[in-house]
Order: C-alpha cells, then structure tokens, then sequence
C-alpha cells in the first residue's frame, strides 16, 4: 500500500491540472453545433482564426511585442548580472533589493505603478508603454537564470584575460559572453513566453491604438464559450510549449 | 569620475542598469505611495491636498466586506493548495530522481502557458451546457444542470488551478532536503509514525509551507481575470477593486491605497518567512 498509494495521488493530481487543457485541445477540434458534444474532426475553427483580420493583427502585435521585449530584457537582464557578478559598486544591495521587488510584488501592484508613471511622465499607452513594462517584468527571470550560470564559472579566466592585457569590455565580449551564451538564449525564451502570455499587466499599460493577442481573448471569453478561442487557445499552448522545451534543452545540453 | 573615464564599460553598463531600475521600479512604488495620500482629481488625476481619507474608506462598509470576501476565498484558496500540494510534494520528492526532473518540468508547464486560456479551459468543463453537465445529464445522473459557473466555488476551483504549482515547488524543495536519517533518528529514540510527523516533519517542513502561502495567498487576491471570467459579479477580489478604480471610476488615490495594503501584506509574509527560516537554522546548527 506504500508503494501505490502516493504513486496513484500524484497521477491523480497530474490528471487534474491537464484534463482541462487536453478538453480544450480535443475541442478546438469538435464540429457540433449545440452544447458540447462530440460533432466530429473539423479545422473549421483554425480556418476562421486566421481568416480574422484583427485577430490576425493582434497575432503579429503580440510576436513583434514578445520579440522585442524578450531581447531588450535579456540584454539589460545580462548586463545586469555581470554587473552584480563582478563588480563591486555601492547600492548594490539596492539593486538587488528591487529586482525582488519586482519579482515579489502582486503583478497588479506592478500594473499601476507603471500606469501612474506612464500617465503622469505622458508616455503614450501603446506599444512602447507595453515594452518597457514587459521589459521589466521580464528582467528578473534573465538575470537570475544568468546568474546562476555565472556562479559554477571558473574566475581566473577573465583574470587571465585581464593580465594579457585586455580591455573589460573585451574580456567580457571574449570569455564571459561564450560562458553565458546558453543563459542567453534561456532567458530570452522565457521573456518571450512571459510576454506573450501576460494579461494583468498589460491590461493596465495598453492603449487602443496596439491590440494584443492575450487581450482579444480576455475580451472574448468573457462575453460566452467561443469555439475559436479553443483553437486559438491550442496554438498558444503548442507555442509556449515548445518554447519551454526549446530553452530547457538548451539549459541541459550545456550543463553536459 | 576619473574611474568612470578609466572604465566606459562599467561605467555605462551601471548607468544603463540603475537607470533601468530607479525610472521602472523605483519610481513608480514611490508614485503609488504617494498616490495613496493624495485626492482624487478628475483632470489631472491627482491632487493636494494629502490625506489619510484613501485608507479610511478601505474600511468603508461597501469595500470592507468586499475585501474581507476576497480574503476569504484567497484563504480557501491556500487551504486547499496546501492540503493537495503537502502529500503530493512529498510523494514527489520520493519518486526516483531520474523521473523527478520529468515530473517537475510537467508542474512547471503550466505555469508558462497562457493562464487566460486554461481559465477559460475550466469554463469549458463548468459551464451549464459544458462538458460536465452534458456527461452528467447523458448518464442520467441528473435531470438538470448543475449551476456551477458563476459561484464562490467556481473562483476557488479556478484560483487553485492557477496557483497549486507555486505551492507545490517551494514544498517539494523541502521534502527534497529532508534528510531520511533525522526521520530514522527520531523512529530510533522510540516516536510514533504520528509524533515523528509532528516533532519533525512539520517543523522542517514550515519554511516551505510558509513560502508556499505567500506565493498563493496574494496572488489569489490580485488575478481579476478568473472572478471576470468563472465567478460573475457577485465574487470578487481584491484586483477587481483596484482595476476598476484605476481603469474605470478613475479614483486613483484609492487604488492606490488598496495595492498599498496588498503590499503590506506581502512585506508582512515575507518577514515572517525570513524569520521561520533563520529560527530554524540556529534550531538544525546547535
């Protein structure tokens, strides 16, 4: 009974968190017209998803935000861990006291923070009010998967750069960056899915010139049971999982 | 300064990161505590003259109960999180550790896949012609279907599926660093399975509790998308408060006031994990 028992709880509780998402899946398929019986394989739904101009809009709104926001986190998030790796500089407490802060607080509280700002400095809500916003959520999680990779890194390397004469930004550019290079591409990846997924934050920092994906679907669940939402939903679980996938096996790979 | 000029790399990657962080982070939690004691203005949002009034109407009977509602759900929440997430992390942390790694990667999935998308999947399941009802009805179990969606359960049910990862992993990395021979030791001085439990597991089990709640308690308070989309009117938290006083009464200083309060509370559980932590680590040490 040992043995079992806690084995069957933990694909009890496996079970429950993916029936849903599996539902969801095998729905995104279903061509019946009332309820929610089975009515057959259809790609009807995808059909019409792409078919929907703004739909379509909002898709490249969201990858072109996602992007973006993913690079300019993962460079500021890298230079920030170098900084807090190698340099000694006061505040530096500070520096990390915030980025818990930021990493800690309720995202709501991170919403209306940066709305406050946005409204009052007269940042207009758009995209660029979106970037900086997903930037800085975003810039926690590089730092810290950046970090960790520097910890294990053997420190007389860039000593031995440095006696041979090269310059900080040399020595970084010619042994940290090679060293760092797999955290990199991590991070960027879970900047990417960060973005792409947020709905809190950027309820609050978007305008109506810039739809974003994640906002047309809260719009439209809302309101009823849409069948294209299932399929749009499918597609966004197939992305960020392979995403997912994508960054762990290169976090794996360069452990090996 | 000469040492600035001496290092324009450093000097620039410090200027670039603390200005990042003092505009984007900084700034903005001083602007909202500011806010907070400020008056409301339809114009310009804010005005003078500074007040207490913000937090005063926090406890104005309308909100209070609002709030206290809220509370109240996000503690259900917890509960339920933690009677699930306490067996299964310890089941978890006996599996064998090759198909641990596999294991937590699936509980951590879902924390990167669109939480909008798999609230909505749940409404699929829940709704009155959703797949529940329809099974249920097509079994002849019932004859009408069950008002599910729209419910202080429905919201409940939709928090825990949000939250119970982030408070399976903190617990999970306790169970893994529970050492077997402390629970052999205490089997040897003569304790119950039941006392061992008690004497042992729980009290090197706290901070991972502790650290669990706080990732589920205020976050169940914030997402104002889960009462919006599972849980009607009737049902909301402490998020759809502040979103509505920002993005739709336009009242500011109140909002202010009440993401201030979430704040605290956060601050509050954090001191109180730091403080479990470091009592136990002067316990294990002598």
């Amino acid at each position: 009974m040992t043995r079992w028992l806690p084995r069957a709880y933990l694909v009890l509780v496996y079970l429950a968190l993916y029936i849903p998402i599996g539902v969801l899946v095998v729905f995104s398929f279903n061509d019946g017209r009332t309820g929610y019986r089975w009515g057959g394989f259809t790609w009807r739904w995808y059909e019409s998803l792409f078919s929907n101009d703004a739909m379509m809009q909002a898709l490249w709104n969201s990858l072109w935000l996602a992007v973006s926001a993913a690079t300019l986190s993962t460079l500021i998030g890298a230079l920030t861990a170098l900084a807090l790796h190698r340099y000694r500089f006061r505040g530096k407490k500070a520096l990390r006291g915030m980025l818990f802060v930021v990493m800690m607080s309720p995202e709501i509280v991170l919403a209306i923070s940066l709305l406050s700002l946005f409204l009052l400095v007269g940042v207009q809500l758009g995209y660029f009010s979106l970037l900086l916003a997903h930037v800085t959520f975003c810039l926690p999680f590089v730092v810290i998967t950046v970090m960790a990779r520097l910890s294990g890194f053997d420190e007389s390397l860039p000593e031995a750069a440095r006696d041979l004469g090269a310059s900080d930004f040399t020595m970084t550019r010619t042994v940290l960056l090679p060293v760092i290079m797999p955290a990199l591409l991590a991070g960027w990846l879970l900047g990417f899915t960060l973005s792409l997924d947020d709905v809190v934050v950027s309820t609050f920092v978007s305008g109506p010139g810039y739809e974003i994906l994640p906002l047309r679907i809260y719009s439209m669940v809302r309101v009823g049971l849409k069948p294209e939402v299932n399929a749009l939903g499918t597609l966004l679980l197939v992305f960020s999982l392979l995403m997912l996938v994508l960054s762990q096996w290169i976090l794996m790979r360069s452990k090996q | 300064m000469l040492r600035g000029l001496r290092q324009p790399f450093r000097t620039s990657v410090l200027v670039l990161v603390w200005t990042w962080l003092l505009a984007l982070v900084l700034a903005p939690n001083l602007l909202v505590i500011g806010a907070s004691f400020l008056t409301r203005d339809p114009g310009t949002f804010l005005s003078l003259p500074v007040t207490l009034e913000n937090y005063r109407s926090l406890l104005d009977p309308l909100y209070l109960e609002v709030f206290l509602h809220s509370l109240y759900m996000a503690s259900v929440t917890t509960l339920v999180c933690l009677v699930i997430g306490y067996p299964f992390a310890w089941a978890l942390s006996r599996v064998a550790k090759e198909r641990q790694l596999l294991l937590i990667f699936l509980l951590i999935v879902p924390f990167w896949t669109n939480s909008l998308v798999r609230t909505y999947a749940l409404k699929l399941l829940m709704a009155t012609n959703g797949l529940i009802n329809t099974g249920l009805m097509e079994m002849g179990l019932i004859d009408e279907p069950l008002r599910m969606l729209y419910t202080e359960g429905a919201v409940i049910v939709g928090l825990v599926y949000l939250l119970l990862p982030f408070m399976i992993l903190p617990l999970y990395s306790v169970f893994d660093d529970l050492r077997r021979e402390l629970l052999m030791a205490s089997h040897d001085l003569g304790a119950g399975r039941f006392s061992t439990f008690i004497h042992v597991v729980v009290p090197l089990t706290l901070p991972g509790v502790l650290a669990g709640v706080m990732l589920v308690l205020l976050p169940a308070m914030g997402l104002f998308f889960v009462p919006d989309i599972l849980g009607g009117s009737r049902n909301l938290l402490v998020g759809n408060v502040i979103k509505n006083q920002f993005l739709d009464a336009r009242d500011w200083p109140f909002g202010a006031a009440a993401a201030i309060m979430l704040t605290l509370a956060m601050a509050l559980l954090l001191f109180t994990h730091r403080l479990s932590q470091r009592r136990l680590g002067e316990e294990v040490e002598v």
